[in-house]
């Protein structure tokens, strides 16, 4: 099953044709077909092992599918390094180095995606992620949740018009996951595709346009958030997986 | 976006080899275990050879070179462990800079990192050994550089090859000292010849092909690095 392009004629910013991945001889994902436009959202949920982050992995250009292709916005991530200016990955292990601060931490980013101002940069994305007060300190010195913000802000700071986010909510407290449903919107307004792996039903459905649950490396469903009431769909999707 | 010029190779390469050097200045445990180790080895070897058979100038070359090339692989050991941790290395190649800078950056954080052991090594050497400072220094040094420029080459690319591996800290030396050993070979004929004063054409052909090693290695390596990275 794919997840359908929603309707309207504007260009696709990430598209997903019969992508497969093999480990040896197990098939991680298996032919999934996927289509977002700009100011998508697609909330993608399903059990441990489901190939939800293999599949984002692909999406991002980390790994090469066995089989299908990957564009966004019409280009090839993997082939085409320019493209990946565009995209932003947020991932449930931090991409941070511990020994530098976290200003040095997102400024490297900032740099490294040639902004102009790389310092302004990356205030704006920790003050973005209410993090701006611990930016001097050494990553290896924060919490587990205040890393989670800085590596948010890291993601976010060349402003992407794509981005991937795997397990974001992971070890934020109230006001970290606040502050990153409040940056999620505000993405999704300005334009910005999102594809969000999550376990978390109510998290994921708040900022998603679409919900598709994941399982066994296939898209097993997919629905448009308007048509979705959350404790039917958690109730539903607590009987796919425990059937599956 | 709108407001961004995302660098060329050799300027995120530039940028990949500050941080690294950055972190390393931060924690300085490679810089001081390479370092650590450079320093009691020259001196066991000093304390452990009968200066009545073997002079210490005769000694110097074969000391110089077991020394350079272990603690060089101490330093190539934590080159990508430290992108390893926290999946730095997926930030990195997620950016829009080509796999080919993160490699050179990679391999110029570690040439920059043995320079600086090598600032140390260098004279501990000659006072051990009680060697001429002068031209002669001078020339080991360069001799010493192209031969890391080599070693870091190939040992930055196995770094890369061996970091997820369970045995990567053995998996290393093994696949990159077969790699170094043409490399050495012409590194320690030409500081022999150099310390015993020889005249510069018997000098000269050792290090064209050290040379020509040099550019083999950094060329091809290069090349392959991005292979490295596929899962």
């Amino acid at each position: 099953m794919s997840v359908p392009p929603p309707t309207g004629s504007a260009p696709l910013a990430v598209e997903v044709a019969g992508v497969s991945r093999t480990f040896g001889r197990r098939r991680a994902v298996d032919g999934v077909d996927l289509v977002l436009h700009p100011g998508d959202c697609l909330a993608l949920f399903g059990p441990n092992g489901a190939g939800k982050t293999t599949l984002l992995r692909i999406i991002a250009g980390l790994l090469r599918p066995t089989s299908g292709a990957v564009h966004v916005g019409g280009r090839s991530l993997r082939d085409d390094a320019a493209a990946r200016a565009h995209v932003g990955l947020i991932s449930h292990q931090s991409m941070l180095y511990r020994a530098l601060t976290a200003r040095e931490n997102v400024e490297f980013a900032a740099r490294l995606y040639g902004l102009r101002d790389a310092r302004a940069a990356a205030t704006r994305a920790l003050e973005r992620m209410r993090v701006l007060d611990r930016a001097d300190t050494p990553v290896r010195a924060l919490s587990r949740g205040l890393q989670q913000r800085v590596s948010i802000a890291r993601a976010i700071v060349h402003e992407p018009s794509v981005v991937l986010l795997d397990e974001p909510y992971t070890g934020l407290d109230a006001a970290g996951g606040a502050a990153l449903t409040d940056m999620l919107h505000g993405l999704r307004a300005a334009g910005a595709s999102l594809v969000l792996v999550t376990h978390n039903i109510d998290e994921g459905l708040d900022v998603a346009t679409r919900a598709a649950i994941m399982l066994g490396g296939r898209i097993a469903r997919t629905d448009a958030r308007t048509d979705v009431d959350a404790r039917r769909y958690f109730a539903d999707y607590r009987a796919m997986v425990l059937s599956a | 976006m709108s407001d961004a010029r995302v660098p060329g190779t050799l300027g995120a390469a530039w940028l990949v080899a500050r941080k690294d050097l950055a972190i390393e200045f931060r924690t300085r445990t490679a810089f001081l275990s390479a370092l650590v180790f450079a320093v009691l080895a020259l001196s066991i070897f000093y304390f452990t050879w009968d200066e009545s058979i073997v002079t210490a100038a005769d000694r110097a070359p074969g000391v110089l070179w077991v020394v350079l090339t272990f603690s060089a692989l101490l330093g190539l050991q934590r080159s990508f462990s430290i992108e390893e941790h926290d999946r730095g290395i997926d930030a990195l190649l997620v950016a829009p800079i080509s796999r080919e800078s993160v490699y050179l950056g990679k391999a110029i954080g570690n040439l920059l990192f043995l320079c600086a052991i090598q600032v140390v090594a260098i004279p501990a050497l000659a006072l051990f050994y009680n060697l001429p400072l002068g031209r002669g220094m001078l020339l080991v040094c360069g001799i010493v550089f192209l031969a890391m420029l080599g070693i870091v080459a190939v040992g930055t690319l196995f770094s890369a090859m061996a970091v997820n591996t369970r045995l990567a800290e053995l998996l290393l030396p093994m696949l990159s000292l077969p790699f170094f050993v043409p490399i050495l070979i012409n590194a320690a004929q030409a500081t022999t010849r150099v310390l015993a004063g020889a005249p510069a054409e018997t000098i000269w052909p050792w290090l064209k092909i050290l040379i020509a090693f040099d550019i083999v290695f950094v060329v091809a390596c290069t090349l392959a690095f991005p292979f490295t990275l596929e899962e």
